[in-house]
Protein backbone atom coordinates (compact mmCIF):
# COMPACT_ATOMS: atom_id res chain seq x y z
CA UNK A 1 0.00 0.00 0.00
CA UNK A 2 2.61 2.55 0.85
CA UNK A 3 4.82 1.63 -1.96
CA UNK A 4 1.81 2.40 -3.89
CA UNK A 5 1.13 5.52 -2.52
CA UNK A 6 4.30 6.83 -3.11
CA UNK A 7 4.29 5.96 -6.48
CA UNK A 8 0.92 8.05 -6.73
CA UNK A 9 2.89 11.44 -4.91
CA UNK A 10 5.52 10.77 -7.25
CA UNK A 11 3.71 10.85 -10.79
CA UNK A 12 1.83 14.21 -9.21
CA UNK A 13 5.36 15.51 -8.34
CA UNK A 14 6.78 14.25 -11.92
CA UNK A 15 3.87 15.51 -13.62
CA UNK A 16 3.83 19.25 -12.40
CA UNK A 17 7.66 19.07 -12.71
CA UNK A 18 7.54 18.61 -17.04
CA UNK A 19 4.53 20.83 -16.65
CA UNK A 20 6.47 23.53 -15.21
CA UNK A 21 9.52 22.81 -17.98
CA UNK A 22 7.13 22.73 -20.88
CA UNK A 23 5.08 26.33 -19.64
CA UNK A 24 8.34 27.93 -20.73
CA UNK A 25 7.73 27.28 -24.54
CA UNK A 26 4.82 28.61 -24.64
CA UNK A 27 5.13 32.06 -23.14
CA UNK A 28 1.59 33.36 -24.66
CA UNK A 29 -0.47 30.87 -22.63
CA UNK A 30 1.08 31.62 -19.38
CA UNK A 31 -2.42 33.16 -17.98
CA UNK A 32 -4.31 30.24 -18.90
CA UNK A 33 -1.82 27.81 -17.75
CA UNK A 34 -2.61 28.14 -13.98
CA UNK A 35 -6.19 27.75 -14.33
CA UNK A 36 -5.35 24.51 -16.26
CA UNK A 37 -3.30 23.20 -13.65
CA UNK A 38 -5.50 23.68 -10.75
CA UNK A 39 -8.26 22.36 -12.91
CA UNK A 40 -5.13 19.32 -13.81
CA UNK A 41 -4.51 18.67 -10.25
CA UNK A 42 -7.50 17.97 -9.17
CA UNK A 43 -8.91 15.39 -11.71
CA UNK A 44 -6.09 12.66 -12.67
CA UNK A 45 -3.03 12.51 -11.71
CA UNK A 46 -2.69 8.66 -11.34
CA UNK A 47 0.48 7.34 -13.19
CA UNK A 48 -2.81 4.96 -14.88
CA UNK A 49 -4.85 7.80 -16.47
CA UNK A 50 -1.14 9.76 -17.61
CA UNK A 51 -0.42 6.81 -19.69
CA UNK A 52 -3.51 6.71 -20.85
CA UNK A 53 -3.48 10.03 -21.89
CA UNK A 54 0.32 9.77 -23.35
CA UNK A 55 -0.30 6.43 -25.18
CA UNK A 56 -3.84 8.81 -26.54
CA UNK A 57 -1.50 11.60 -27.44
CA UNK A 58 1.10 9.97 -29.25
CA UNK A 59 -0.93 8.23 -31.39
CA UNK A 60 -3.01 10.58 -32.44
CA UNK A 61 0.07 13.47 -33.00
CA UNK A 62 1.65 13.39 -36.22
CA UNK A 63 5.47 13.16 -35.24
CA UNK A 64 7.57 11.99 -32.29
CA UNK A 65 6.50 14.01 -29.10
CA UNK A 66 8.72 13.77 -26.24
CA UNK A 67 9.66 10.38 -24.02
CA UNK A 68 7.69 10.03 -20.98
CA UNK A 69 10.49 8.80 -19.13
CA UNK A 70 9.12 9.06 -15.65
CA UNK A 71 6.25 7.77 -16.76
CA UNK A 72 7.15 4.87 -18.20
CA UNK A 73 9.46 3.71 -15.50
CA UNK A 74 7.32 4.11 -13.23
CA UNK A 75 4.49 2.10 -14.57
CA UNK A 76 7.31 -0.30 -15.15
CA UNK A 77 8.24 -0.70 -11.37
CA UNK A 78 4.39 -1.10 -11.28
CA UNK A 79 3.88 -4.00 -13.19
CA UNK A 80 7.13 -5.61 -11.50
CA UNK A 81 5.57 -5.42 -8.48
CA UNK A 82 2.14 -7.22 -9.65
CA UNK A 83 3.85 -9.83 -11.74
CA UNK A 84 6.17 -10.75 -9.22
CA UNK A 85 3.22 -11.17 -6.58
CA UNK A 86 1.51 -14.15 -8.47
CA UNK A 87 4.37 -15.66 -8.64
CA UNK A 88 5.07 -15.94 -5.20
CA UNK A 89 1.53 -17.09 -4.63
CA UNK A 90 1.81 -20.46 -6.93
CA UNK A 91 4.09 -21.08 -4.60
CA UNK A 92 2.12 -23.37 -2.19
CA UNK A 93 3.98 -23.35 0.90
CA UNK A 94 3.87 -19.87 1.88
CA UNK A 95 4.92 -18.90 5.54
CA UNK A 96 8.73 -18.59 6.11
CA UNK A 97 10.13 -20.18 2.64
CA UNK A 98 8.28 -16.77 1.48
CA UNK A 99 9.44 -14.00 3.28
CA UNK A 100 13.13 -15.92 2.49
CA UNK A 101 12.22 -15.34 -1.25
CA UNK A 102 11.03 -12.37 -1.16
CA UNK A 103 14.37 -11.05 0.80
CA UNK A 104 16.24 -12.41 -1.43
CA UNK A 105 14.47 -11.00 -4.58
CA UNK A 106 13.20 -7.61 -3.92
CA UNK A 107 15.11 -6.61 -0.35
CA UNK A 108 13.79 -2.93 -0.99
CA UNK A 109 9.73 -3.87 -1.71
CA UNK A 110 9.84 -6.19 1.25
CA UNK A 111 10.85 -3.72 3.64
CA UNK A 112 8.42 -1.11 2.16
CA UNK A 113 5.71 -3.90 2.35
CA UNK A 114 6.49 -5.58 6.11
CA UNK A 115 3.96 -4.24 7.76
CA UNK A 116 1.58 -6.03 5.47
CA UNK A 117 3.11 -9.29 4.84
CA UNK A 118 0.41 -11.35 6.58
CA UNK A 119 -2.49 -9.52 5.57
CA UNK A 120 -0.99 -9.42 1.87
CA UNK A 121 -0.53 -13.50 2.37
CA UNK A 122 -4.29 -13.77 3.62
CA UNK A 123 -5.51 -11.24 0.41
CA UNK A 124 -3.57 -13.05 -2.07
CA UNK A 125 -4.71 -16.39 -1.63
CA UNK A 126 -8.27 -15.56 -2.65
CA UNK A 127 -8.22 -16.23 -6.36
CA UNK A 128 -10.69 -13.27 -7.17
CA UNK A 129 -8.47 -10.56 -6.27
CA UNK A 130 -5.40 -11.98 -7.67
CA UNK A 131 -7.35 -12.15 -11.03
CA UNK A 132 -8.73 -8.43 -10.93
CA UNK A 133 -5.02 -7.69 -10.04
CA UNK A 134 -4.09 -9.61 -13.05
CA UNK A 135 -6.16 -8.03 -15.03
CA UNK A 136 -5.72 -4.71 -13.95
CA UNK A 137 -2.01 -5.04 -14.81
CA UNK A 138 -2.58 -6.55 -18.15
CA UNK A 139 -4.56 -3.17 -19.14
CA UNK A 140 -1.30 -1.03 -18.20
CA UNK A 141 1.23 -3.30 -19.72
CA UNK A 142 -1.19 -3.41 -23.29
CA UNK A 143 -1.24 0.35 -22.78
CA UNK A 144 2.90 0.61 -22.27
CA UNK A 145 3.28 -1.79 -24.86
CA UNK A 146 1.01 0.14 -27.57
CA UNK A 147 3.15 3.33 -26.23
CA UNK A 148 6.19 2.01 -27.25
CA UNK A 149 4.85 0.29 -29.97
CA UNK A 150 3.20 4.03 -31.49
CA UNK A 151 6.56 5.48 -31.04
CA UNK A 152 9.07 2.68 -32.86
CA UNK A 153 6.18 2.48 -35.52
CA UNK A 154 7.43 6.37 -35.84
CA UNK A 155 10.45 6.02 -35.45
CA UNK A 156 11.03 3.64 -38.21
CA UNK A 157 8.72 5.72 -40.45
CA UNK A 158 10.59 8.95 -39.93
CA UNK A 159 14.35 7.71 -38.68
CA UNK A 160 16.15 9.93 -41.23
CA UNK A 161 14.25 12.89 -40.39
CA UNK A 162 14.76 12.21 -36.95
CA UNK A 163 18.17 11.62 -36.73
CA UNK A 164 18.75 14.77 -38.84
CA UNK A 165 16.64 16.82 -36.31
CA UNK A 166 18.67 17.35 -32.69
CA UNK A 167 15.69 18.72 -31.02
CA UNK A 168 13.68 15.63 -32.26
CA UNK A 169 16.40 13.05 -31.48
CA UNK A 170 16.36 14.36 -28.21
CA UNK A 171 12.38 13.13 -27.48
CA UNK A 172 13.72 9.90 -27.98
CA UNK A 173 14.74 7.80 -25.10
CA UNK A 174 18.04 6.00 -24.73
CA UNK A 175 16.65 2.70 -25.75
CA UNK A 176 15.46 4.23 -28.77
CA UNK A 177 18.11 6.45 -30.16
CA UNK A 178 19.90 3.54 -30.16
CA UNK A 179 17.18 1.62 -32.00
CA UNK A 180 16.83 4.44 -34.66
CA UNK A 181 20.75 4.14 -35.05
CA UNK A 182 20.77 0.61 -35.79
CA UNK A 183 17.88 0.66 -38.12
CA UNK A 184 19.61 3.62 -40.28
CA UNK A 185 23.32 1.81 -40.27
CA UNK A 186 21.63 -0.95 -41.16
CA UNK A 187 19.66 0.18 -44.12
CA UNK A 188 22.67 2.01 -45.35
CA UNK A 189 24.20 -1.00 -45.46
CA UNK A 190 21.61 -2.73 -47.16
CA UNK A 191 21.53 -0.18 -50.16
CA UNK A 192 25.16 -0.33 -49.81
CA UNK A 193 25.90 -3.81 -50.47
CA UNK A 194 23.27 -4.48 -52.92
CA UNK A 195 23.40 -1.31 -55.09
CA UNK A 196 25.11 1.64 -54.37
CA UNK A 197 28.78 0.24 -53.86
CA UNK A 198 27.96 -0.96 -57.39
CA UNK A 199 27.03 2.74 -58.49
CA UNK A 200 29.56 5.50 -59.48
CA UNK A 201 31.48 7.85 -56.75
CA UNK A 202 29.00 10.86 -57.03
CA UNK A 203 25.73 8.60 -56.11
CA UNK A 204 26.83 6.60 -53.37
CA UNK A 205 25.22 8.29 -50.60
CA UNK A 206 22.30 6.87 -49.34
CA UNK A 207 20.64 9.76 -48.60
CA UNK A 208 21.21 12.12 -51.87
CA UNK A 209 20.66 11.74 -55.29
CA UNK A 210 24.33 12.55 -55.80
CA UNK A 211 26.64 14.30 -54.71
CA UNK A 212 25.71 18.10 -56.28
CA UNK A 213 22.27 17.48 -54.06
CA UNK A 214 21.87 20.45 -51.53
CA UNK A 215 19.31 18.67 -49.92
CA UNK A 216 18.44 15.06 -48.99
CA UNK A 217 16.51 13.93 -51.06
CA UNK A 218 16.63 10.25 -50.56
CA UNK A 219 16.45 9.77 -54.07
CA UNK A 220 19.12 6.88 -54.37
CA UNK A 221 18.17 5.00 -51.43
CA UNK A 222 14.08 4.91 -51.87
CA UNK A 223 14.21 4.45 -55.64
CA UNK A 224 16.08 1.34 -55.28
CA UNK A 225 14.73 -0.13 -52.85
CA UNK A 226 11.48 0.48 -54.59
CA UNK A 227 12.98 -0.89 -57.62
CA UNK A 228 14.10 -4.15 -55.87
CA UNK A 229 11.22 -4.87 -53.91
CA UNK A 230 8.75 -3.96 -56.56
CA UNK A 231 8.79 -5.34 -59.47
CA UNK A 232 9.54 -2.38 -61.90
CA UNK A 233 6.63 -2.11 -64.17
CA UNK A 234 4.58 -2.75 -61.49
CA UNK A 235 4.29 1.35 -60.55
CA UNK A 236 4.30 3.70 -63.33
CA UNK A 237 7.82 5.08 -62.90
CA UNK A 238 6.98 8.68 -62.39
CA UNK A 239 5.23 8.05 -59.70
CA UNK A 240 8.24 5.68 -57.85
CA UNK A 241 10.16 9.11 -58.62
CA UNK A 242 7.78 11.33 -57.17
CA UNK A 243 6.76 9.37 -54.04
CA UNK A 244 10.44 8.77 -52.78
CA UNK A 245 12.00 12.31 -53.54
CA UNK A 246 12.77 13.51 -50.13
CA UNK A 247 13.13 12.16 -46.77
CA UNK A 248 9.78 11.07 -45.27
CA UNK A 249 8.80 13.59 -42.99
CA UNK A 250 5.62 13.67 -40.53
CA UNK A 251 2.79 15.90 -42.06
CA UNK A 252 1.94 19.08 -39.21
CA UNK A 253 0.21 20.46 -41.35
CA UNK A 254 -2.64 17.82 -40.66
CA UNK A 255 -5.47 18.58 -39.16
CA UNK A 256 -6.69 16.33 -35.81
CA UNK A 257 -9.29 15.92 -32.81
CA UNK A 258 -8.98 17.28 -29.89
CA UNK A 259 -10.18 17.99 -26.97
CA UNK A 260 -9.55 21.49 -24.62
CA UNK A 261 -9.23 21.31 -21.15
CA UNK A 262 -9.93 24.79 -18.95
CA UNK A 263 -10.31 27.44 -20.44
CA UNK A 264 -7.37 28.52 -23.18
CA UNK A 265 -8.94 31.90 -24.28
CA UNK A 266 -8.60 32.85 -28.15
CA UNK A 267 -6.64 30.60 -30.19
CA UNK A 268 -4.21 31.93 -33.01
CA UNK A 269 -5.26 29.82 -36.08
CA UNK A 270 -3.96 31.47 -38.98
CA UNK A 271 -5.53 34.01 -41.13
CA UNK A 272 -8.95 32.95 -41.36
CA UNK A 273 -9.83 33.70 -37.62
CA UNK A 274 -13.28 31.37 -37.63
CA UNK A 275 -14.68 28.39 -36.38
CA UNK A 276 -17.25 26.24 -37.29
CA UNK A 277 -20.31 24.89 -35.78
CA UNK A 278 -21.97 21.87 -36.78
CA UNK A 279 -24.79 24.23 -37.24
CA UNK A 280 -23.16 26.70 -39.43
CA UNK A 281 -22.68 29.05 -36.87
CA UNK A 282 -19.28 31.17 -37.13
CA UNK A 283 -17.74 32.03 -34.33
CA UNK A 284 -14.02 33.98 -33.03
CA UNK A 285 -11.76 31.41 -32.50
CA UNK A 286 -12.41 31.02 -28.61
CA UNK A 287 -11.50 27.72 -27.32
CA UNK A 288 -14.00 26.48 -24.57
CA UNK A 289 -12.67 24.17 -21.70
CA UNK A 290 -14.10 20.37 -22.80
CA UNK A 291 -15.44 21.10 -25.98
CA UNK A 292 -13.80 19.29 -29.28
CA UNK A 293 -12.61 20.57 -32.09
CA UNK A 294 -10.95 19.87 -34.95
CA UNK A 295 -8.49 22.20 -35.43
CA UNK A 296 -4.59 22.10 -37.76
CA UNK A 297 -1.81 20.40 -35.72
CA UNK A 298 0.51 23.37 -36.45
CA UNK A 299 -1.45 25.73 -34.50
CA UNK A 300 -2.24 24.04 -31.10
CA UNK A 301 1.44 22.51 -31.40
CA UNK A 302 2.69 24.10 -28.23
CA UNK A 303 -0.35 23.00 -25.90
CA UNK A 304 -0.22 19.49 -27.15
CA UNK A 305 3.71 19.57 -25.69
CA UNK A 306 2.40 21.68 -22.65
CA UNK A 307 -0.58 18.97 -22.31
CA UNK A 308 -3.77 21.54 -21.94
CA UNK A 309 -4.81 20.02 -24.64
CA UNK A 310 -5.99 16.77 -25.12
CA UNK A 311 -5.88 14.80 -28.84
CA UNK A 312 -8.83 12.68 -29.15
CA UNK B 1 -7.16 -7.01 -25.28
CA UNK B 2 -7.56 -4.36 -27.78
CA UNK B 3 -6.27 -4.85 -31.55
CA UNK B 4 -3.92 -2.21 -32.29
CA UNK B 5 -5.24 -0.18 -35.39
CA UNK B 6 -3.70 0.75 -38.22
CA UNK B 7 0.21 2.17 -37.61
CA UNK B 8 -0.24 4.41 -40.19
CA UNK B 9 -3.06 6.10 -39.17
CA UNK B 10 -3.68 8.01 -36.61
CA UNK B 11 -7.22 7.08 -35.49
CA UNK B 12 -7.96 4.23 -33.03
CA UNK B 13 -10.11 0.96 -33.61
CA UNK B 14 -13.17 0.19 -32.10
CA UNK B 15 -11.56 -1.99 -29.56
CA UNK B 16 -8.94 0.71 -28.40
CA UNK B 17 -11.69 3.07 -27.86
CA UNK B 18 -13.96 0.19 -25.65
CA UNK B 19 -10.90 -0.42 -23.57
CA UNK B 20 -10.58 3.67 -23.28
CA UNK B 21 -14.23 3.72 -22.23
CA UNK B 22 -13.88 0.29 -20.01
CA UNK B 23 -11.95 2.63 -17.33
CA UNK B 24 -15.31 4.97 -17.18
CA UNK B 25 -16.44 4.37 -13.72
CA UNK B 26 -19.97 2.85 -12.81
CA UNK B 27 -22.23 1.74 -10.04
CA UNK B 28 -22.06 -1.52 -8.85
CA UNK B 29 -23.63 -3.44 -6.21
CA UNK B 30 -21.92 -6.05 -4.61
CA UNK B 31 -22.92 -9.50 -3.33
CA UNK B 32 -20.15 -10.36 -1.05
CA UNK B 33 -17.43 -8.98 1.22
CA UNK B 34 -14.40 -8.19 -0.12
CA UNK B 35 -11.42 -5.33 1.25
CA UNK B 36 -10.65 -2.47 -1.13
CA UNK B 37 -8.65 -3.19 -3.77
CA UNK B 38 -5.27 -1.37 -4.61
CA UNK B 39 -5.05 -1.06 -8.03
CA UNK B 40 -2.70 1.07 -10.47
CA UNK B 41 -6.21 3.26 -11.75
CA UNK B 42 -7.13 3.85 -8.23
CA UNK B 43 -8.17 1.91 -5.07
CA UNK B 44 -11.60 1.13 -5.54
CA UNK B 45 -13.79 -0.42 -2.53
CA UNK B 46 -14.39 -2.00 0.45
CA UNK B 47 -16.86 -4.12 -0.60
CA UNK B 48 -20.23 -5.07 1.43
CA UNK B 49 -22.77 -6.75 0.40
CA UNK B 50 -26.22 -4.67 -0.62
CA UNK B 51 -23.92 -1.26 -0.56
CA UNK B 52 -23.12 0.61 -3.91
CA UNK B 53 -19.71 1.42 -4.93
CA UNK B 54 -18.06 2.99 -7.99
CA UNK B 55 -15.44 1.24 -9.82
CA UNK B 56 -14.22 1.25 -13.58
CA UNK B 57 -16.04 -0.85 -16.37
CA UNK B 58 -13.82 -3.26 -16.59
CA UNK B 59 -13.78 -4.49 -12.92
CA UNK B 60 -17.57 -4.35 -12.84
CA UNK B 61 -18.24 -6.26 -16.31
CA UNK B 62 -15.27 -9.10 -14.69
CA UNK B 63 -17.09 -9.28 -11.52
CA UNK B 64 -20.58 -9.82 -12.61
CA UNK B 65 -19.03 -12.52 -14.45
CA UNK B 66 -18.08 -13.75 -11.71
CA UNK B 67 -21.84 -13.16 -10.37
CA UNK B 68 -20.25 -10.91 -7.71
CA UNK B 69 -22.28 -7.88 -8.35
CA UNK B 70 -24.76 -6.63 -10.02
CA UNK B 71 -24.55 -3.34 -12.29
CA UNK B 72 -26.50 -0.12 -11.78
CA UNK B 73 -27.33 0.78 -15.30
CA UNK B 74 -26.14 4.66 -15.01
CA UNK B 75 -29.00 7.27 -14.64
CA UNK B 76 -28.91 8.35 -18.27
CA UNK B 77 -29.52 4.99 -19.27
CA UNK B 78 -33.65 5.15 -18.12
CA UNK B 79 -36.29 4.83 -20.82
CA UNK B 80 -37.68 8.44 -19.83
CA UNK B 81 -34.10 10.02 -20.62
CA UNK B 82 -33.40 8.29 -23.23
CA UNK B 83 -36.94 9.56 -24.70
CA UNK B 84 -35.86 13.18 -23.81
CA UNK B 85 -32.97 12.98 -25.19
CA UNK B 86 -34.52 11.46 -28.50
CA UNK B 87 -36.74 14.10 -28.78
CA UNK B 88 -34.54 16.50 -28.38
CA UNK B 89 -32.15 15.54 -30.75
CA UNK B 90 -35.02 15.36 -33.19
CA UNK B 91 -36.04 18.52 -32.23
CA UNK B 92 -33.23 20.74 -33.10
CA UNK B 93 -31.21 19.86 -36.23
CA UNK B 94 -28.31 22.09 -35.55
CA UNK B 95 -27.46 21.04 -31.93
CA UNK B 96 -26.67 17.82 -30.09
CA UNK B 97 -27.75 16.58 -27.01
CA UNK B 98 -25.00 16.21 -24.38
CA UNK B 99 -24.36 12.55 -23.93
CA UNK B 100 -21.41 10.54 -21.88
CA UNK B 101 -18.31 10.52 -24.04
CA UNK B 102 -18.27 7.00 -24.56
CA UNK B 103 -22.06 6.55 -24.79
CA UNK B 104 -21.73 3.85 -27.17
CA UNK B 105 -19.39 1.44 -26.42
CA UNK B 106 -20.83 1.35 -22.58
CA UNK B 107 -24.43 0.60 -23.93
CA UNK B 108 -22.65 -1.52 -25.74
CA UNK B 109 -20.82 -3.60 -23.27
CA UNK B 110 -23.41 -3.60 -20.85
CA UNK B 111 -25.97 -5.05 -23.34
CA UNK B 112 -23.25 -7.57 -23.68
CA UNK B 113 -22.51 -8.41 -19.91
CA UNK B 114 -24.95 -7.51 -17.88
CA UNK B 115 -28.48 -7.78 -19.25
CA UNK B 116 -30.36 -8.63 -16.93
CA UNK B 117 -29.07 -5.61 -14.59
CA UNK B 118 -31.46 -2.88 -17.21
CA UNK B 119 -34.71 -2.66 -16.68
CA UNK B 120 -36.89 -2.48 -19.85
CA UNK B 121 -33.75 -3.61 -21.97
CA UNK B 122 -35.46 -3.89 -25.25
CA UNK B 123 -36.99 -0.52 -25.18
CA UNK B 124 -33.71 1.06 -23.51
CA UNK B 125 -31.87 -0.61 -26.68
CA UNK B 126 -33.92 0.69 -28.64
CA UNK B 127 -33.91 4.08 -27.93
CA UNK B 128 -30.19 4.42 -28.15
CA UNK B 129 -30.13 2.70 -31.60
CA UNK B 130 -32.44 5.76 -32.39
CA UNK B 131 -30.76 8.79 -30.78
CA UNK B 132 -27.50 7.01 -32.63
CA UNK B 133 -29.00 7.45 -36.09
CA UNK B 134 -30.41 10.34 -35.80
CA UNK B 135 -27.33 11.76 -34.24
CA UNK B 136 -25.07 10.45 -37.08
CA UNK B 137 -27.79 11.55 -39.65
CA UNK B 138 -27.20 15.55 -38.27
CA UNK B 139 -23.36 14.47 -38.52
CA UNK B 140 -23.73 13.72 -42.09
CA UNK B 141 -25.58 16.56 -42.99
CA UNK B 142 -23.90 19.34 -40.24
CA UNK B 143 -20.36 18.15 -42.36
CA UNK B 144 -21.42 20.04 -45.34
CA UNK B 145 -20.43 23.36 -43.50
CA UNK B 146 -16.83 22.78 -44.08
CA UNK B 147 -16.09 25.00 -46.65
CA UNK B 148 -12.29 26.86 -47.52
CA UNK B 149 -13.06 29.53 -44.62
CA UNK B 150 -13.25 27.20 -41.93
CA UNK B 151 -9.93 27.22 -39.87
CA UNK B 152 -11.26 24.53 -37.12
CA UNK B 153 -14.19 22.83 -36.65
CA UNK B 154 -16.12 22.29 -33.84
CA UNK B 155 -17.98 19.05 -32.84
CA UNK B 156 -19.86 20.56 -30.08
CA UNK B 157 -20.94 17.37 -27.70
CA UNK B 158 -20.05 14.64 -30.27
CA UNK B 159 -18.66 11.76 -28.15
CA UNK B 160 -16.00 9.07 -29.16
CA UNK B 161 -17.08 6.88 -31.36
CA UNK B 162 -18.70 8.99 -33.44
CA UNK B 163 -15.73 11.38 -33.59
CA UNK B 164 -13.71 8.52 -34.43
CA UNK B 165 -16.23 7.34 -37.41
CA UNK B 166 -15.84 10.88 -39.02
CA UNK B 167 -12.40 11.02 -38.10
CA UNK B 168 -10.94 10.09 -41.61
CA UNK B 169 -13.26 12.32 -43.49
CA UNK B 170 -12.94 15.82 -41.46
CA UNK B 171 -9.19 15.43 -41.31
CA UNK B 172 -8.94 14.70 -44.93
CA UNK B 173 -11.45 17.45 -46.28
CA UNK B 174 -10.04 20.21 -44.11
CA UNK B 175 -6.25 19.30 -45.16
CA UNK B 176 -7.49 19.34 -48.90
CA UNK B 177 -9.30 23.15 -48.30
CA UNK B 178 -5.70 24.11 -46.02
CA UNK B 179 -3.78 23.40 -49.06
CA UNK B 180 -5.70 24.15 -51.88
CA UNK B 181 -5.98 27.80 -49.89
CA UNK B 182 -1.94 28.10 -49.46
CA UNK B 183 -1.08 27.24 -52.57
CA UNK B 184 2.82 27.50 -51.71
CA UNK B 185 2.28 24.53 -49.79
CA UNK B 186 1.74 21.94 -53.03
CA UNK B 187 3.99 23.94 -55.26
CA UNK B 188 6.76 23.79 -53.05
CA UNK B 189 8.00 20.30 -54.68
CA UNK B 190 8.14 21.96 -57.72
CA UNK B 191 10.31 24.53 -56.92
CA UNK B 192 12.62 22.38 -55.17
CA UNK B 193 12.96 19.89 -58.84
CA UNK B 194 13.29 23.10 -60.90
CA UNK B 195 16.01 24.72 -58.64
CA UNK B 196 18.41 21.43 -59.40
CA UNK B 197 18.29 21.45 -63.08
CA UNK B 198 20.57 23.88 -64.01
CA UNK B 199 23.38 22.19 -62.61
CA UNK B 200 22.50 19.53 -64.97
CA UNK B 201 26.03 19.20 -66.00
CA UNK B 202 27.51 17.44 -63.53
CA UNK B 203 25.85 14.29 -64.74
CA UNK B 204 22.59 12.92 -65.45
CA UNK B 205 20.13 12.97 -62.35
CA UNK B 206 16.98 11.19 -62.04
CA UNK B 207 14.68 13.45 -63.29
CA UNK B 208 11.87 14.86 -60.76
CA UNK B 209 8.73 14.41 -62.51
CA UNK B 210 6.67 18.01 -61.78
CA UNK B 211 3.27 17.27 -59.70
CA UNK B 212 -0.03 17.78 -61.63
CA UNK B 213 -1.54 20.35 -59.21
CA UNK B 214 -2.69 23.57 -60.12
CA UNK B 215 -3.58 25.45 -57.01
CA UNK B 216 -7.28 25.91 -56.31
CA UNK B 217 -9.47 25.78 -59.49
CA UNK B 218 -12.78 25.24 -59.89
CA UNK B 219 -12.61 21.85 -60.57
CA UNK B 220 -11.13 21.13 -57.31
CA UNK B 221 -12.82 22.51 -55.19
CA UNK B 222 -16.09 20.78 -57.33
CA UNK B 223 -14.32 17.48 -56.64
CA UNK B 224 -14.27 18.41 -53.50
CA UNK B 225 -17.86 18.49 -52.68
CA UNK B 226 -18.59 15.55 -54.78
CA UNK B 227 -16.13 13.62 -52.44
CA UNK B 228 -17.87 15.52 -49.64
CA UNK B 229 -21.34 13.67 -51.22
CA UNK B 230 -19.85 10.30 -51.77
CA UNK B 231 -18.16 9.69 -48.50
CA UNK B 232 -21.93 10.73 -47.00
CA UNK B 233 -23.08 7.81 -48.65
CA UNK B 234 -20.03 5.28 -47.20
CA UNK B 235 -20.71 7.02 -44.13
CA UNK B 236 -24.18 5.61 -43.91
CA UNK B 237 -23.39 2.09 -44.97
CA UNK B 238 -20.60 2.36 -42.82
CA UNK B 239 -22.60 2.91 -40.15
CA UNK B 240 -24.75 0.30 -40.53
CA UNK B 241 -21.92 -1.86 -41.08
CA UNK B 242 -20.08 -1.34 -37.92
CA UNK B 243 -20.12 -3.49 -35.06
CA UNK B 244 -21.77 -0.20 -32.86
CA UNK B 245 -24.69 -0.21 -34.92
Amino acid sequence: MTLRLQHRRRAKQGFRKTRGSNQMDSGAWDGSAAAAEDHESLSSTNDAELLKRAWRTEKAAPEILQFEAGLVQRSREQIQLVVKTPMVMNNDDLGPSMLVYLKWKHIKWRCLREGNVEDFVARGSDPLIVSLNQMDMDRTLYLLRSYLRTRLQKIEKYMFHIHKNTELWNRLSEQEQKFAQRCIEDLEDHFDKSVLSKLPDRYKSSVKQSVISEEDDMGNAFILRKLMLVTFFSYPSWFVVYMFMQIPEPQLDTYLICRTKGSLGALQLDDRQSIIFFGGVEDPVDLDPGDLYAVRYKSIKPLVYSGQIELV
Amino acid sequence: MAAQSDPHGSDFSAAELEFLAEDETIEIVPNMRMDALDLTCGIFGPFYPQITTQVPMWLAVAMKKRGKCTIRPPEWMSVEKLTQVLEAERDSQKSFQPLPFHYVETSRLLFDHARDDIPDIYMVRSLIEDIKDVRFHKIGTGLEVISQRTAALKLEHLTAMEVNIVRPFVVRALQTFYKLDNPEITQEPDARANRRFPSANHGPKVTAIEKVDEPCSQVMVDNCFSTVSTFLGELVIGCQQSRYN
